[in-house]
């Protein structure tokens, strides 16, 4: 939505036009994100905004957000993955099985957890893309499936109890003096980034925009950066969990923006028939981007039965709906060939205020239900009336 | 005649920062085909949107009258109820219904509590003669070809009380054929008093059919004048406000002897066992312009997507690139040895029309722009605009989305896109459908250069001046087979469409001489 009515304002105002292209959709969901803060802000009487709940906020947004970053790339492919819940559920379960059971060591555990969701990511990328059954069917199937298999292979049973190394992943907190540091090197890499982009596009002889407006937006960047690391640092630091979604983000980032397989995501899914005809081996593609969600569903898994220090049965249920509502929030067209994966997480962090703030408000939880429900539909309404 | 059915008087459009019509006149008389032609842009469509009640009244400024009363449209279900039925361009008939659902599918027949379906046929057959169309109404509209879907449309507008029938770019996807049968429906209907507004492209059609012309460019109506004061090139000139010298711009050239395609006892059969292509041998040189002519479904995109690996079936015969014999299963193959396809339907199978200009340009030869696998987008960028402007693109922005840009300018991406791999074989299937008189005269000019840079080029076109204008030698395909060749000089009208139509007898003929 926001490119359209941007991509007016490039050509009344050319100059302007390549800067407000980018962020025009990400102000609407900024500006709805500190709404949100602002009322649970005063609901709460500021607890909300404590550096306390935030940590928890970020903590229990991060397997959704995970989840949000491979399901951009499905929806944006043109495809759906309802089997991300139990795929989650599946590899921490399996995570649990492997180092309770038989005590595999932490580090082959989380990449076996890793393997088991890819290699079932694939299978279900093969149903789609070379066998040509629709993804909604396909991932239903393997919705049950995995969930079936789950069930099956823990007997039904929670397993708890990992290992000390394991708990941390999901539990432990980057200290203060390193926090600062990383967030030191992070605005570093902001700023040489814009600086050298910009003199990329000046020699280039392509337009820029004005740099007030780059460096405004690098200078309100850190802002938040540092305004983060301080608030978590006041807690017990920056809970890992987020540090995983932002390394991971800035691959998935980078591989959307920079790689040909990203580019070529975006076009199968904006215009599938096209992309064929230009030469790009649509299959493979959409085989990598169901093994790429299988993979992230693994992390995910493995987040989850951390935080937990358990596996249970009923892990990760709806959580592919949650991840879907947060790509559709954060502006993805379910058409497919359009959507960023920075929109997505944003979407993820207005999911889990909306949980949390209401939680701690001591609303009963049917209501968040309600309320998640009617942001979702009010939302996507806002997307599409602004296109016309 | 006299009596004007519609006049619309000093019309005035604003969009944000543009006037799109300024102060437009346009008077239509009762009974006549009325012909309004103009470049893409010129504002025809915006003009027509007015009188449909697209927008609606109050969104411009002028007054619309018909049949001398005053109408004020704010709906269109005003307009149609006034009896303006316009017909547009992509036809909007449900495909998956049959003929009489789809005559019927906003009539009082299908509004009724209980549908009477024999009633509903006998009603669809009536209109199926009334416009001279031999078919069953029980038939899928999805089956039939295009000409007759448009013929459908035309129908379906006769259905209900129409004092203006508005045809915008009616034969722009038709065969020669069907564009007769639509002129003698149109003459037909004249005859019978129903008033036409008809916008085309094809200044052919236009002089063959219209009483009157009136002819817009840049928001303003240039002229009105019966059809005897005008000749094709008078038209032309009032349209572009220029004098275009020739409209094909042919250069003689030297054409090597070197083939840089050949095709031998070509065949393909699709997914259904049908055999689409029968036994095809033709050669291309470089440097050589080749024209492919024939009716629709004759064969010649599903030949050239065949031989370009995008075609679902089997294949038999044999293929030489530069005189090495080259087996392509699929696009990626065909791209590899140099080949480019630039489809009929720029936008189904040519663009992502929700990517930008420089995104869509390098989705073919991204390994161009990229380094150590990361695309460089500073490089990327400037590529692109080396071929963007070679091919003298008009744009915002190489970042603009090429869905917001003119027909005329999302074909010259398509073709950037394709010369971004320097093809060595450039295959053009319908270069210049629904684009306007400048641009097709530029796309031309650039056809020509590439030609003479050595690119071996296949024009497929349905427009046989545009076949005839532009190669060095044509072929004729029907019903999957070659069924004439000529070179330039020889070429007429005449023998090519004996030829397109008259397949079996040609070939025939062929072999006893």
């Amino acid at each position: 939505m926001s490119n359209h009515l941007s991509t007016a304002d490039e050509a009344t105002q050319s100059n302007r036009g390549l800067s407000f292209k980018v962020d025009l959709q990400s102000y609407m969901l900024i500006i709805a994100l500190v709404l949100i803060a602002v009322i649970f802000g005063i609901f709460t009487g500021g607890e909300f905004l404590s550096s306390r709940n935030l940590s928890n906020l970020f903590t229990q947004m991060s397997i959704i957000a995970v989840l949000a970053i491979g399901m951009t790339l499905v929806i944006v492919a043109g495809h759906i993955d309802l089997s991300v819940g139990s795929l989650v559920g599946l590899a921490g379960g399996a995570a649990a099985i492997l180092q309770v059971w038989y005590g595999w060591n932490t580090v082959l555990t989380v990449i076996a957890a890793i393997v088991v969701g890819a290699i079932f990511g694939l299978w279900q990328g093969w149903w789609v893309a070379y066998r040509a059954v629709p993804a909604f069917i396909v991932t239903l199937g393997g919705m049950l499936i995995f969930r079936g298999i789950l069930i099956g292979i823990t007997n039904g049973q929670t397993i708890s109890n990992l290992d000390e190394s394991f708990k941390l992943i999901g539990t432990s907190y980057f200290p203060y003096i390193p926090g600062y540091i990383l967030a030191v090197v992070c605005i570093a890499l902001l700023v040489f980034g814009t600086v050298r982009k910009r003199s990329k596009r000046k020699s280039m002889g392509l337009l820029l925009s004005a740099p007030m407006f780059d460096y405004g937006k690098v200078a309100i960047y850190s802002f938040f950066i540092l305004l983060a690391t301080y608030l978590l640092n006041r807690y017990l630091g920056i809970p890992v969990p987020i540090l995983i979604v932002a390394l991971l983000a800035v691959i998935f980032i980078f591989i959307s923006n920079n790689t040909a397989f990203g580019r070529y995501v975006y076009a199968i899914g904006g215009n599938e028939e096209a992309a064929a005809l230009s030469g790009i081996n649509i299959k493979r593609n959409v085989l990598w981007v169901f093994t790429t969600m299988g993979a992230l569903a693994g992390v995910a898994g493995v987040l989850l039965t951390s935080r937990l220090n358990a596996a249970t049965v009923s892990a990760g249920s709806n959580y592919e709906l949650d991840a879907i509502a947060a790509c559709v929030i954060g502006g993805t067209s379910l058409v497919g060939g359009k959507g960023k994966i920075v929109g997505a997480l944003i979407g993820a962090l207005i999911m889990a205020s909306i949980d949390n703030g209401m939680s701690m408000m001591n609303i009963e939880a049917f209501w968040q239900y309600i309320v998640k429900g009617l942001i979702l539909i009010v939302a996507v309404w806002i997307d599409i009336s602004s296109k016309k | 005649m006299g009596e004007y059915a519609l006049q619309m008087q000093g019309i005035i459009k604003e969009f944000p920062g543009v006037r799109a019509l300024d102060n437009v006149t346009f008077s239509v008389r009762k009974g006549e085909i009325h012909a309004l032609c103009g470049e893409n842009g010129a504002g025809k469509s915006t003009l027509m949107k007015i009188l449909s009640g697209v927008y609606p009244h109050g969104t411009y400024d002028g007054q619309i009258l018909v049949n001398g009363q005053k109408v004020q449209f704010k709906s269109i279900k005003e307009s149609q109820d006034a009896g303006i039925a316009i017909i547009y361009q992509e036809l909007a008939l449900v495909e998956e219904m049959t003929v009489a659902e789809n005559l019927f599918l906003s009539h009082d027949l299908m509004r009724a509590k209980v549908i009477n379906w024999n009633k509903i046929y006998v009603e669809a057959q009536k209109w199926l003669d009334h416009i001279g169309l031999n078919i069953d109404p029980q038939t899928k509209v999805g089956d039939l070809t295009v000409g007759k879907q448009q013929l459908i449309e035309i129908a379906k507008a006769l259905t209900k009380e129409i004092e203006i029938l508005i045809l915008d770019e009616p034969t722009a996807a038709l065969t020669e054929s069907d564009v007769e049968i639509l002129i003698n429906l149109l003459n037909d209907l004249r005859s019978k008093g129903v008033t036409c507004i008809y916008i085309s492209h094809k200044l052919g059609e236009v002089m063959t059919l219209a009483d009157t012309v009136t002819i817009l460019r840049d928001g303003q109506t240039i002229s009105t004048d019966p059809i005897e004061e005008l000749t094709e090139d008078k038209i032309i000139t009032k349209m572009v406000g220029r004098e275009l010298t020739e409209l094909f711009p042919y250069e003689q050239r030297e054409i090597s002897d070197e083939n840089v395609l050949e095709v031998k006892n070509y065949s393909t059969v699709d997914e259904t066992g049908k055999k689409v292509i029968n036994n095809v041998s033709f050669t291309l040189k470089k440097g050589e312009i080749l024209g492919f002519s024939g009716l629709m479904g004759a064969g010649r995109s599903e030949l050239f997507i065949s031989l370009f690996g995008g075609f679902k079936g089997k294949k038999f015969g044999t293929v030489y690139i530069d005189g090495k014999e080259t087996n392509i299963k699929k696009p990626a193959d065909a791209i590899k040895e140099g080949l480019a396809y630039v489809s009929e339907d720029r936008k189904r199978y040519g663009l992502v029309l929700g990517m930008d200009i420089t995104k869509n340009t390098t989705l073919t030869a991204l390994n161009k722009v990229m380094k150590l696998k990361v695309i460089d987008q500073a490089l990327e960028i400037k590529s692109v605009s080396v071929i963007t402007d070679k091919v003298k693109l008009k744009a915002p922005s190489l970042e603009a989305k090429v869905g917001q840009l003119s027909g005329g300018n999302q074909q010259k991406v398509v073709l950037s896109k394709w010369l971004m791999n320097n093809p060595k074989i450039l295959i053009l299937d319908e270069p210049t459908r629904g684009i306007d008189v400048g641009a097709k005269y530029e796309i031309y000019k650039i056809i020509n250069e590439l030609a003479s840079q050595g690119v071996g080029i296949v024009i497929i076109s349905s427009e046989l001046p545009e076949v005839l204008g532009m190669s060095d030698r044509i072929i004729v395909m029907s019903q999957g087979t070659i069924t004439g060749e000529f070179l330039r000089d020889e070429a007429t009208q005449e023998n090519i469409m004996t030829c397109a139509t008259g397949g079996k007898k040609r070939e025939q003929s062929l072999v006893n001489s």
